[in-house]
């Protein structure tokens, strides 16, 4: 037990070292703000700057974000405030069925789908030429991907605050909409905060689905319609020809370093903030 | 008198479990009126029928009068707003709302449509020494309501529930959160309100109740076993149930 | 009530029926474009053989080989994660009950690694298997998606180990049972359905991933004969066949999306019917 216990505990400081260690080569001969902030990707004459690749997840998670959360929180208002119990019961296994669905599907589904739609009829209709793979096909795409993440966080944090606190609201003369507003929202407003935080870094590493859709063009974008490249697809793209050039090998685990880095910081910092809010 | 409520037949399922059986009982204006029993007897709920917080709860089928000014409150058509606001509500546990201890009583007078600042603050502040708060939070009305200690949280949402200007003020097990001397402050402050208003007091402690009851209304199991003024209820009970009861024997 | 409020909450009301609608029907379209055009090229062939020469440039056969190879790696990668989980999730509710900090640390630490993206994972894996010495193969591929599933397998038996009352392990204590044997009798026999439902979704997850075995699994057109040969797997060969020109391999790659979809439904549809069993069979206190 205690073994399994350790393997596990020490699981993400492993996963940090070793990636560091293989990075190492690259962050010795190139500074890391220029790895952040150049924009020339030429591996073969050993030039990675990362901004392109981190613009473009930039781009992505902050649009899918944006997309995801009013949609997230207006059901969960719905479902656990205003609808019957048993229309809960329903959205459960609806939940549950599309956080289970795979990237690849919701990448299919993105090539079927939102593509399509983007180049047919969203981008003519506001008079943009588009092929369709873009940073906004890849935020859509994502941002339904987190939806049944952020939503069942929500929920959740929902059903924790009091009946007698909303009551003691009602009681004193206000409407059900006026409850929700000033008093069951601001309540969980931290909650709310962290649900997204988490969101957010569960977006940002997501590989497949977005890689799919979003262009894969090394090229920082100008619009949400021009396509993109992110650092996850950077990384699954290129892996099957690093192992000749060592400094692309090294460039390509700084990627997943970043990753890893975006990814424990985020979660790290919305654990604290709760804990902290907790407190009052 | 006009009693403040009348109460005719008023039954209560929650889905085919009957929670309250055909209760009829009068509120009379400017006393305390103690609902006794062991938990678990409706009490709470008879309490929550009073300004409707029923229809919170939609497995909750309510059917009957309860007449208050001579209108049946539980007609759909009744102003349910007007209504709680015509109730004060204070709670087994104080539930501040999540805001500054000063706005936790604007937020009410606001609702009941006080909109002027001066007479925002004034009333507030008012409000806050009814309370006996006043003098312990005056430095600290921008702070979070969570902040205070319970009996003061306590307090706060008493100040709260007189903030809607009500006639009415419902109590539900008002001290079981709190310590002695909190406790003994709300129970002395109920005999001084009753000069202005109406106060039901939900509890499950005889002690409670013989201390602050001008009115008893004995329930069990759904059911009222026995009503009536305090000093009869106590030393002169009618029924076998309050008998035993009221020795001890239900807990 | 004011006017204004009450044309601000049917505003609001009409907009969170709107959210909500919009969830049931992002899922209808996805289950109904996959299924749409997945059927098309579905074909019992596609299902029972592996590709022929030339099956990437519309010639036939089909893809077992990822059909199996799929289900090959996520078992291995279930029961590994299951066997080095179950003792974890074990020890930190019976063996540090009653230290909260520390439970309360791990599974800070468990939240965390669920939280790494599974492409990172993938290269780690990577890395790792060059380190030791192993090419991509069945067995890097376990490796990899057992470390990715391991938070999720843990975190929820964890999950399910909490709802075991204390009155249930006082009572068998005071039995003369002594740790190990309290863990592993009352603890797991309780929560069988639950440890079931966790089990099972580690495998859905396990079998979705493409990310994290993109490096590690490899990909092969045979079916898997050994741990140290390279495997295929279902949402690599989705991928592979959509990157193809050819439309047939593309609708090929649909029906393939299929497949992947009704074995996550399956498996999910599994333990949602457990999920409801689960508190009938046990005791109530």
């Amino acid at each position: 037990m205690l073994v399994s216990m350790l393997l596990v505990a020490f699981l993400p400081f492993l996963l940090f070292s070793v990636l560091y260690f293989k990075s190492f080569l690259l962050l010795r001969n190139t500074g890391l703000g220029d790895l952040i902030f150049s924009h020339t990707w030429r591996p073969s004459r050993g030039e990675f700057g990362f901004y392109p690749f981190i613009i473009g997840s930039i781009w992505v998670t902050l649009l899918a974000i944006l997309f995801s959360t009013p949609i997230c929180l207006l059901t969960a208002i719905n479902v656990t405030q205003y609808a019957k119990k048993r229309f809960l019961r329903i959205m459960h296994p609806v939940i549950d069925i599309l956080a289970g669905l795979p990237s690849v599907v919701y990448g299919v589904w993105g090539i079927l789908v939102i593509v399509p739609f983007i180049s047919r009829y969203l981008g003519p209709w506001l008079g943009i030429k588009t092929m369709g793979y873009s940073i906004l096909a890849g935020a859509f795409v994502l941002s339904i991907m987190i939806i049944p993440f952020i939503l069942n966080i929500i929920i959740e944090i929902f059903n924790t605050i009091p009946m007698e606190l909303k009551e003691a609201t009602l009681s004193l003369g206000s409407t059900k909409w006026q409850m929700v507003k000033h008093v069951l929202l601001r309540k969980a407003l931290p909650g709310i905060i962290a649900a997204v935080g988490f969101g957010l870094a569960r977006a940002f590493g997501e590989t497949m689905a977005v890689l799919m859709v979003v262009g894969n063009v090394i090229k920082v974008p100008s619009s949400v319609f021009d396509p993109g490249y992110t650092l996850p697809a950077l990384i699954a793209n290129n892996y099957g020809e690093v192992l000749s050039i060592p400094q692309y090998d090294s460039a390509l685990m700084f990627a997943a370093l970043l990753l890893l880095v975006v990814s424990l910081f985020f979660n790290l910092l919305m654990h604290f903030f709760i804990a902290r809010y907790n407190k009052y | 008198m006009e009693p403040a409520i009348k109460i005719n037949n008023l039954d209560v399922f929650a889905g085919k479990t009957q929670i309250l059986k055909n209760i009829n009982c009068e509120i009379q204006k400017k006393m305390i009126t103690v609902i006794l029993g062991p938990s678990g007897c409706g009490k709470t709920t008879l309490l929550k029928c009073m300004n409707r917080l029923t229809d919170l709860y939609p497995e909750l089928k309510v059917s009957g009068e309860i007449l208050i000014n001579e209108k049946n409150i539980l007609d759909p058509g009744a102003d349910i707003y007007k209504l709680r606001q015509s109730m004060g509500l204070l709670s087994q546990r104080p539930y501040p709302l999540p805001m500054t201890i000063y706005n936790n009583i604007a937020y009410a007078l606001k609702l009941r449509g006080v909109t002027k600042r001066r007479e925002l603050h004034k009333l507030v502040m008012d409000y806050l020494k009814q309370a006996a708060l006043y003098d312990e939070v005056r430095n600290r009305l921008r702070e979070p309501a969570s902040r205070l200690s319970i009996g003061q949280q306590q307090r706060l949402c008493l100040a709260r529930g007189l903030a809607v200007n009500p006639e009415i003020i419902l109590a539900d097990e008002p001290t079981s959160a709190l310590d002695p001397i909190s406790s003994r402050f709300i129970d002395e402050k109920f005999q001084e309100l009753k000069k202005d208003y109406t106060i039901v007091v939900v509890t499950h402690v005889l002690r409670q109740a013989r201390r602050i009851a001008d009115n008893v209304i004995f329930m069990y199991l759904g059911e009222i076993i026995e009503q009536g003024p305090s000093t009869e209820f106590f030393e002169n009970p009618k029924q076998e149930k309050t008998k035993l009861y009221l020795e001890g024997m239900f807990n | 009530m004011k006017r204004s409020l009450k044309v601000e909450e049917t505003v609001f009301r009409v907009l969170m029926i709107l959210s909500t609608a919009f969830i049931l029907l992002i899922l209808g379209v996805i289950i109904y474009s996959v299924f749409e055009k997945g059927m098309r090229a579905l074909s019992l062939e596609m299902l029972t053989h592996i590709p022929e020469g030339g099956y990437y440039y519309g010639k036939g056969g089909g893809i077992l080989n990822a059909i199996v190879g799929s289900m090959v790696l996520a078992f291995g990668a279930t029961i590994l994660a299951f066997l080095i989980g179950l003792p974890v999730a074990l020890y930190i509710n019976v063996f540090l009950h009653g230290k909260p900090k520390l439970v309360n640390l791990i599974r800070f630490i468990l939240d965390l690694i669920w939280g790494i993206p599974s492409i990172v994972y993938g290269a780690f894996g990577f890395t790792l298997m060059v380190l030791i010495g192993l090419q991509t193969s069945l067995l890097a591929g376990i490796i990899t998606v057992t470390l990715f599933i391991l938070p999720i397998m843990i975190r929820s038996m964890d999950e399910i180990f909490r709802t075991v009352p204390m009155g249930l392990m006082e009572a068998s204590y005071s039995l003369g049972s002594n740790k190990s044997e309290l863990a592993f009798k009352i603890f797991t026999r309780q929560s069988v359905s639950g440890i079931i439902t966790a089990v099972l979704l580690s495998f859905g997850r396990a079998i979705g991933d493409a990310a994290s075995v993109l490096f590690t699994a490899g990909y092969t057109d045979n079916l898997p004969n050994s741990l140290l040969e390279p495997v295929a797997t279902l949402p690599l060969s989705i991928f592979f066949q959509l990157a193809s020109p050819v439309p047939e391999v593309q609708a090929r790659a649909y029906a393939s999306a299929l497949v992947l979809t009704v074995i996550i439904l399956i498996v999910s549809l599994f333990s949602r019917g457990l999920g409801k069993r689960y508190h009938k069979t046990k005791i109530n206190f």
